[in-house]
């Protein structure tokens, strides 16, 4: 059973992180975003490139960071797939989520990023193939922690699950220090406002779009680590990570990471009681649990 | 020779292209006093200030500080030009602190945010004392005061106020309106649209009358207190004395 919990909490870091984005954008531009899973992917792949580029070009940094498959390489290659990922995003809004805000139809927002969904997925899978890659071909055995109960974790996944906190933590301290990160709270709270008190608008959303891209840029290198990459990293992740946010209630930052905790331990304890096929089936019940009982989520504040 | 520091001409403008609420407006604001926009609902008062603050877009005419001409420039610039906008409702943070309500306005003031900290806080006890609390659980009167120290923090020389005493109480609307007065004593121009008529005229300098987007009528606010048509129309039909 804590072997299931552990596994939760490390799958739960990833969501987090893909669901702070979510509640950010989501909060911020007032439409439920279902492209933003494929960021995840565009990070992972992004990463993919860089490490093949750095492995050819610099083989001196492609050594194994100590008993982790992670490489420098692949280090600096995640920094460099969340920077990729974070101007994707700002891409991808510019050409087509803004075009559309500006004509006011929040319900196209939604039906367009289905579309922007796709494109992503399809033209990864173009580029890259269907098949799965991996950033090592090392075999890299769990590590046993304890043997009764039995507890086995990867160094992979530990150090994704820090990574994780570390990032979390610079965000807190980014939007409850920072006069930006005031401008950052602000702009979802009352653009409006946010605007006639001196906020360039705009440019506040690029940065939402960028901070938004580069989170998930890490969950997705992350789910990479520890799984395959695949062109439906997206697909697989979309819903997990539309749950954390619900949970965590739309606009809460530190919601989104009780959230994507939340429903990483859940599906992953749900494996106690239901086949594995059923587990994907878990987001779904906890999404319409919380509609039922706390419709604004864990942190949510009711919109007017 | 007053001393005009706005001027607005021949404004036409709306929220929805080819249907203006403002049609033909003109207005000016002299230096250091209070001029208030007065009409029924629907005169397009908001709008109006909207339009000075860049909120709302406009089709044609022209917004004249000093010599330049700033329509159509963006909400987020008019700082800049040293115009400072209250809006009616919401026009506070509620979800950040007061102090960092303050912050947020402070944000480009570099070594000057320290200071005009000190000064807004000296100037509203009530924030200071309350400074990490959330904004949202400030009283209204409480709120409208922050959301004019937010105001003054970057330090205007035109405050636009819409409605600032909507809502409040009448001993609340009174400390908010002898706010707007007593900053003029300091240099600052104050627009002003006032659902309350009588409270508006009697502490404005100038006054002008909308109605159906258009101007209706303007003159000093203390003559307007005193004409017989604005009584019957907007006192409640009877003339009121100036206090």
């Amino acid at each position: 059973m804590i072997q299931y919990l552990v596994d939760g909490v490390l799958v739960g870091s990833i969501l987090s992180l893909g669901a702070i984005g979510l509640t950010m954008v989501m909060h911020m531009l007032r439409f439920a975003n279902f492209s933003h899973a494929e960021l995840l992917s565009i990070g992972a792949y992004s990463a993919l490139v860089f490490d093949g580029v750095f492995s050819a070009v610099l083989p001196q940094i492609s050594a194994s960071i100590g008993p982790l498959s992670l490489t420098w390489a692949l280090l600096l290659s995640i920094v460099l797939a969340m920077a990729m990922t974070g101007l994707s995003a700002v891409i991808i809004d510019w050409l087509i989520f803004k075009r559309i805000r500006d004509k006011g139809d929040a319900l196209s927002m939604v039906f367009a990023s289905f579309g922007v969904a796709l494109i992503i997925r399809n033209v990864i899978a173009l580029i890259f193939g269907l098949k799965t890659h991996l950033y090592t071909q090392d075999i890299v055995f769990a590590v046993v922690i304890s043997r009764d109960p039995l507890l086995m974790v990867k160094p992979d996944q530990v150090f994704g699950l820090f990574a994780a906190l570390v990032i979390m933590l610079v965000l807190h301290y980014l939007l409850s220090r920072t006069t930006f990160g005031y401008a950052l709270r602000a702009v979802a709270e009352n653009p409006s406002l946010a605007q006639v008190s001196g906020i360039r608008l705009s440019r506040v959303v690029a940065i939402t779009w960028i901070i938004g891209g580069a989170l998930a840029a890490a969950a997705g290198v992350f789910y990479g680590l520890n799984n395959q990459i695949s062109p439906v990293i997206g697909k697989d992740l979309v819903l997990p990570i539309f749950a954390a946010t619900i949970v965590g209630g739309i606009g809460s930052v530190y919601g989104a990471v009780l959230g994507g905790f939340i429903v990483g331990i859940a599906a992953s304890m749900a494996l106690l009681i239901l086949p594995s096929g059923y587990s994907p089936a878990v987001p779904f019940l906890i999404i319409m649990a919380v509609l039922l009982i706390r419709p604004n989520g864990l942190f949510g504040e009711a919109r007017t | 020779m007053p001393d005009i520091v706005l001027r607005v001409e021949n404004i036409v403008a709306g929220y929805v292209k080819d249907f203006p609420i403002l049609w033909d407006v003109n207005l000016s604001l002299e230096k250091a006093t209070i001029t208030v926009i007065i009409g029924p609902n629907g005169a397009g008062k908001s709008t109006l200030i909207k339009v000075i603050a860049g909120i709302v877009k406009i089709t044609s005419g022209s917004v004249w500080l000093g010599d330049k001409d700033i329509a159509g420039i963006r909400p987020d610039q008019m700082a800049e030009h040293g115009i400072a906008y209250v809006p009616q409702t919401d026009n506070i943070f509620r979800t950040l602190t007061i102090r960092q309500n303050l912050d947020l306005v402070l944000r480009n003031a570099g070594d000057k945010a320290g200071p005009r900290l000190d000064k807004l806080f000296t100037q509203f006890p009530p924030l200071a004392s309350k400074q990490r609390e959330k904004a949202g659980s400030l009283s209204g009167g409480q709120r409208q005061m922050l959301a004019v120290a937010m105001a003054l923090a970057v330090e205007p020389s035109i405050i636009l106020m819409d409605e600032p005493s909507a809502g409040l109480s009448p001993k609340a609307a009174e400390e908010v309106l002898g706010l707007a007065r007593a900053l003029t004593t300091t240099g600052v121009s104050i627009l002003l649209v006032e659902q309350n008529v009588k409270q508006a005229l009697r502490l404005a300098d100038h006054c002008y009358i909308l109605a159906e987007g258009r101007n209706q009528l303007d003159g000093s606010a203390a003559d307007l207190l005193n004409d017989p048509v604005v009584g019957e129309i907007y006192l409640g039909g009877r003339r009121v004395g100036a206090a």
